[in-house]
């Protein structure tokens, strides 16, 4: 067990902390919290740009596929480095942190060679639509259909809670290709160009009043065949390679903003001489536990993959522990700031309302990339080896009325 | 970067839990907990042949010179089965004040009887206050020609009943002196206290008049920060026990919730319960995480160490806690026993939540340390 860095990576560290003080202009820095992360696109967009031309997008990923060759740990590095200085919420988080992971880990050669540098180069964007009205929690119940026509698939159906929507270049998908399958076998994982005139985007406006989901709606939609990442009717088991890396890799970036939020926080109540409450104190220390933990949970999570696993179903419990740790981090400081705690973004507001912004925003961290009750199940039955719940036939089948034998048995 | 253990250190802990598990089942445990003896000492022997209370005292004192990791495995390990042997009393904190304080006489006529399990140390610090800070020490030191005075009452002692020698924290000159003191010394008077945990033995002890050679007295000065450090180790090789603790709850509960079945089915396939369970695994790795990292840094001597020693002790004592808790409910009637096993756990759950110092009092530490 060693838990300092190596000089490698701290080597590393210094290298991207210094480009990125270098790169990221001030008023660049902290704009999500601020404003919210829809408010400040064109700012984003450069900053892709920037990053691109420096090489810092798909750090950990082969040279040969226009990544920079790195480490995965080099890849965190950054990403932590990038939180440290508050530059611009990635733009590229879908094409970077799920699609390229996913198509290096079960793409085909081709789609490497194809995909991945149109990502490093920053020409593409990128958004996910895995979730739709009827298939939220219960992903294998999605309903979008696509069906072979020539060279083409052609798509129909609805997708939800899709972030930057209206400004990717193309969405990865789960879709029905074989409609005679049960639930989740007969999906496929397709890759599906955005502009196109069958596929709407229509935004979400969210209860924090601003708009970073849309719903997307597909009516004959085009993509071309070979554009599935995977295998046909394989779309279930890249889908949750996907959701692997959206659970764990690519939000560990989370803790450093968390904790300079913390810091924030720490800075506040000592400006308001509120650190000598007794009970303010205890509150900050199971917050700032917790905050210690989740990093130090981090480390074990990139020392594991480092010693060559991949995110499994360990990656559900990194994604509930931010994702509880941090509604209920909000929901302390909203507690804290007392009456104040009422306004929103009011010149009183203290931090000019970025607290409530966060404490409303959490409210969504435990319900995407899968919710906290689903994350639960995953533990309980993948890590844990609980019986799965019957389903709903299988109870009726006991319930051994000569009806309900007959009805199950159809 | 590099979370896991060593393949020695893995060796260890397959060779520990075996041990235990041959040595010290819980049916040998329940025996123990209702004699006098407060341990098996033949197990004790046992241990100190497999090296266990020498492992990490250096060798020029007779151990073997590993360092705390190993203790944090034994401590794990120990804590899955609630072994009751004086290990956190005499190796964890008294043979590690005597090493941090102690003069060379005294670690070279000590250590190696602790090291070879032939001498139990206790640490008497906790006074009726019932706190672990310095400001509970209220036992005056008296000086007389060559001799100390030693005269007032010390609670809560671990294992003081059944230790040899006494470590006596005491007031001396503005700052805390603590004196070696033999427990079958005249004016020493001992009662084991009735615990809430049986498998861990405590004393009351008073001291009337006791006299003791001012040569006793483990090293010169203050002698907080050493016993403060000490503490330090203490809590975190108890954070270490916690994890074990707790990580045999979460086994108990989950084996139980695949077989028992009520509605027709397993009680582990309703999310009512399931859920459960997932909180009680989060709680175990949790804590896990916390204590491994604690026990690096003393591995290390990281500076670090002062915030997550009180940090792991709050955390792993509420993580442990609850899940000691949840494996009753999800036993239902059964876990209510006296038959079952699940209250002994949460008995020492509840007891180790308390010891040296609530979460409260460990996050008020941590604040302090941390300059709020």
């Amino acid at each position: 067990m060693d838990l300092r860095e190596n000089p490698g990576d701290a080597a590393f560290r210094e290298e991207a902390r210094t480009w990125l003080e270098e790169h990221c202009p001030p008023e660049w820095r902290n704009l999500d919290i601020a404003e919210g992360s829809d408010q400040h696109l064109e700012v984003r967009r450069s900053w892709e740009k920037k990053l691109a031309a420096a090489n810092w997008i798909g750090i950990s990923w082969p040279e040969k596929y226009g990544g920079r060759g790195g480490t995965l740990s080099h890849y965190l590095i950054f990403a932590e480095e990038h939180a440290r200085v508050g530059a611009p919420s990635r733009l590229s988080f879908f094409g970077e942190g799920l699609l390229g992971p996913t198509i290096l880990a079960v793409g085909e050669d081709w789609q490497r060679e194809r995909f991945l540098p149109e990502i490093t180069s920053s020409s593409v964007w990128w958004c996910q639509g895995f979730s739709e009205p009827d298939a939220g929690s219960d992903l294998a119940g999605c309903r979008t259909r696509a069906e072979r026509d020539g060279d083409q698939w052609v798509i129909t159906g609805q997708k939800i809670w899709t972030s930057l929507a209206e400004h990717a270049d193309h969405m990865f998908l789960l879709a029905r290709t074989d409609p005679a399958a049960a639930s989740h076998r007969g999906l496929s994982y397709l890759l599906v160009p955005m502009r196109q005139p069958a596929i709407t985007v229509r935004p979400i406006r969210q209860l924090t009043g601003s708009s970073e989901f849309s719903e997307v709606f597909l009516d004959g939609a085009q993509a071309p065949l070979a554009w599935v990442v995977g295998g046909l009717h394989q779309g279930w088991k890249t889908a949750m390679t996907t959701l692997g890396y959206e659970r764990s890799i690519a939000v560990t970036n989370n803790l450093i903003r968390f904790r300079s939020e913390y810091a924030s926080l720490v800075e506040f109540l000592r400006a308001e001489e509120r650190l000598t409450d007794r009970r303010v104190r205890d509150r900050l220390m199971q917050l700032y536990s917790g905050l210690r933990v989740m990093g130090i949970g981090n480390l074990r999570l990139l020392s594991e993959l480092a010693a060559g696993g991949k995110p499994g179903p360990a990656s559900s419990r990194a994604k509930l522990f931010w994702s509880e740790w941090h509604r209920d981090f909000t929901e302390a400081v909203v507690d804290l700031l007392g009456a104040y705690g009422m306004l929103s973004d009011d010149r009183l507001a203290p931090g000019g309302g970025g607290w409530q912004r966060l404490f409303l925003q959490s409210r969504s961290e435990t319900i995407y990339a899968g919710t906290s009750e689903i994350q639960r199940n995953v533990i309980a039955e993948q890590l844990l080896g609980l019986p799965k719940e019957p389903l709903p036939t299988q109870v009726e089948a006991r319930q051994a009325t000569p009806a309900a034998i007959e009805r199950s048995a159809k | 970067m590099n979370f896991s253990f060593s393949l020695e250190q893995e060796a260890l802990r397959q060779a520990a839990r075996q041990f235990l598990a041959a040595e010290y089942p819980l049916s040998r445990v329940r025996s123990i907990m209702q004699s006098e003896t407060g341990y098996d000492p033949a197990v004790w022997r046992a241990m100190a042949d497999q090296g266990w209370q020498g492992m990490a005292i250096p060798e020029p004192y007779g151990g073997a010179g590993f360092g705390f990791l190993e203790v944090v495995i034994l401590m794990e390990e120990m804590g899955r089965l609630i072994s009751p042997v004086p290990f956190l009393s005499s190796v964890v904190l008294g043979a590690n004040l005597v090493l941090q304080a102690g003069r060379e006489e005294q670690r070279e006529r000590l250590l190696p009887r602790v090291a070879a399990g032939e001498r139990i140390i206790a640490l008497a610090f906790t006074e009726a206050g019932g706190g672990w800070d310095q400001a509970g020490v209220t036992m005056a030191a008296k000086a007389d020609g060559d001799e100390v005075v030693l005269s007032g009452g010390k609670l809560f002692v671990i294992d003081g009943c059944q230790a040899d020698t006494l470590l006596v924290a005491a007031k001396d000159n503005g700052g805390i002196a603590v004196f070696e003191v033999s427990a079958d010394a005249p004016g020493v008077e001992r009662r084991a206290m009735q615990t809430l945990d049986l498998t861990r033995p405590m004393a009351e002890i008073t001291f009337d008049g006791v006299r003791v050679p001012s040569q006793s007295r483990l090293g010169e000065g203050d002698a907080w920060a050493s016993i403060e450090r000490v503490l330090d180790l203490g809590a975190v090789a108890l954070a270490a026990e916690q994890v074990g603790v707790a990580s045999r709850c979460l086994e108990m509960a989950v084996d139980y919730a695949k077989v028992r079945r009520q509605f027709g089915r397993a009680i582990g396939s309703f999310q009512a319960i399931k859920h459960k369970c997932a909180d009680m695994l989060m709680a175990v790795e949790s804590a896990r995480s916390a204590a491994y990292y604690a026990g690096w840094a003393v591995a290390v001597d990281d500076p670090e160490l002062a915030v997550v020693a009180p940090l792991a002790k709050a955390y792993c004592s509420e993580a442990c806690f609850r899940v000691a808790a949840e494996n009753i409910q999800i036993h239902g009637g059964i876990g209510f026993t006296w038959e079952h096993d699940a209250h002994l756990y949460f008995k020492r759950a509840k007891s180790s939540q308390l010891l040296l110092g609530d979460p409260s009092y460990q996050r008020e530490l941590l604040a302090g340390r941390l300059g709020l």
